[in-house]
């Protein structure tokens, strides 16, 4: 099962521990955490479901692409990271 | 119960206590965390409080202890963004429906719990359950002269002052930075602008006069005549004393009519007092002298107070928020330098609270 793993950052705020999940894009593996946790979700994604501005999620060491729609694909054995990004620092 | 001083600041919320004739911190809270602002709310003494995250966004929370315990409410989010719809400001700039700071949090007083909380990106919210949700003032959000509205220091416009009419709850006024003044009298069904007769002296010609071009950095409404509302603007001191039909520009504040706080005395129209700085390209204090200026004739002179203010070298600038007062008359202002002055003979003299304290964003007392 995937995995996703919050910036401890975060977990400063919220409490977020890592979390295995069923899903094979980024919106459906979040979507799960969220639905145990949901006032998680205003902390990583914006009023629009999007990523925030200055928020990144990796996936296997990647970036994800769709920063909108989340789109991604991820696989049984991918370990999904939700970072913060540089740029907001 | 005492009076206590919620000061908002880049790094945490503190909380002064009355002493003797001053006030002394006495804790913080969000010790480490960015703050708009903070409002205590006269009907139920609830606090609350509005953070920014930056990364993770604009949180609110809620205090029903003064302070003791704190709990996350929702923050006002904007309904889905239509699917293809790409909105651009005034200035072209693309806007998202995100709420991206919480500017503006006022008690609605026509109904127990209600609340109102004016955010950029430019909209109005309510909440009818102490914050426990929030729903976008739609007539507001959907005016068409929306699109006219743009960024006044930040990328979009946001509603920052929120003045709720004491003769009639459901009448409220909203300021905008950048779109002027505008006022429901219907508790939120149908608005206008009544920012028209103000000056703006950094737009095209055409639009010098035009209500939406009105950067409004603070209105404030008198609580005895309500009729009264004081403008600190963009390029200078408006005052009305028709109800917002007419504005009047007053030319002569010395030393300057350049900044973003005002202050309205509550029992007397006349009474208001603004910090001043140098204008905009610089915002300083004029030679590095911290003032507050008092007019007590609406608006006709100015009196320069000064009396334990820093009178050299200093660089302080205060914020539209920043700048409040008490029931019982006691003001205080915090700067972006981080010091915190309180006076309680109506600004004649000053006495310093802290020197060092993170950029202060915002004052309020708390009754």
């Amino acid at each position: 099962m995937p995995t996703v793993v919050f910036t401890q950052n975060l977990r400063r705020h919220i409490d977020c521990p890592d979390r295995a999940v069923e899903a094979d894009t980024v919106a459906a593996a979040l979507a799960e955490v969220f639905e145990a946790n949901p006032r998680l979700r205003s902390y990583v994604l914006d009023d629009q479901g999007a990523l925030r501005h200055h928020m990144l999620v990796f996936v296997d060491g990647e970036p994800i692409t769709d920063r909108a729609k989340l789109s991604d694909p991820v696989r049984s054995t991918s370990e999904l990271y939700v970072m913060q990004a540089l740029s907001g620092g | 119960m005492t009076t206590s001083l919620l000061i908002s600041t880049r790094k945490g919320l503190f909380v002064a206590e009355a002493k003797g004739k001053s006030y002394a911190i006495d804790r913080g809270h969000f010790v480490g965390d960015n703050l708009s602002l903070a409002m205590a709310d006269p009907r139920d003494g609830t606090w609350y409080a509005a953070l920014d995250h930056g990364h993770f966004g604009v949180k609110l929370h809620r205090s029903d202890d003064r302070g003791a315990t704190w709990e996350e409410i929702a923050t006002p989010a904007y309904p889905p963004q239509p699917e293809g719809d790409v909105q651009k400001n005034y200035f072209g700039l693309e806007l998202k429906w995100s709420t991206s700071l919480v500017w503006s949090l006022a008690p609605a007083l026509d109904a127990e719990g209600a609340l109102w909380c004016g955010t950029i990106p430019g909209g109005l919210f309510r909440s009818e359950d102490r914050g426990a949700s929030w729903q976008l003032v739609e007539p507001l959000w959907f005016h068409p002269d929306r699109s006219k509205w743009g960024g006044g220091g930040r990328d979009h416009a946001g509603i920052h002052s929120i003045c709720v009419d004491p003769r009639d709850p459901k009448t409220v006024a909203v300021a905008v930075s950048t779109g002027g003044i505008w006022r429901t009298r219907d508790a939120g069904a149908s608005w206008t602008n009544t920012a028209h007769g103000m000056r703006a002296e950094y737009v095209p010609p055409e639009l010098v006069h035009d209500g939406n071009s009105q950067d409004v950095h603070c209105l404030v409404q008198c609580a005895a005549t309500p009729t009264t509302f004081w403008v600190q603007h963009h390029n200078g001191i408006f005052v009305s004393t028709d109800d917002m039909a007419t504005w009047t520009e007053l030319e002569h504040a010395e030393p300057s009519r350049f900044g973003f706080a005002v202050v309205v005395d509550p029992a007397d129209p006349n009474t208001a007092w603004f910090v001043p700085a140098i204008k905009d390209e610089k915002r300083i204090p004029v030679d590095g002298k911290i003032v507050v200026t008092r007019t007590r004739d609406g608006g006709k002179t100015f009196d320069v107070l000064s009396r334990g203010l820093p009178d050299a070298f200093a660089y302080d600038l205060v914020y539209r928020h920043a700048f409040a007062r008490a029931s019982d008359g006691t003001l205080a202002f915090g700067s972006t330098t981080g010091n915190l002055f309180v006076s309680n003979d109506d600004g004649e003299s000053w006495a310093v609270v802290s020197n060092y304290l993170p950029p202060v964003y915002a004052v309020a007392f708390a009754g």
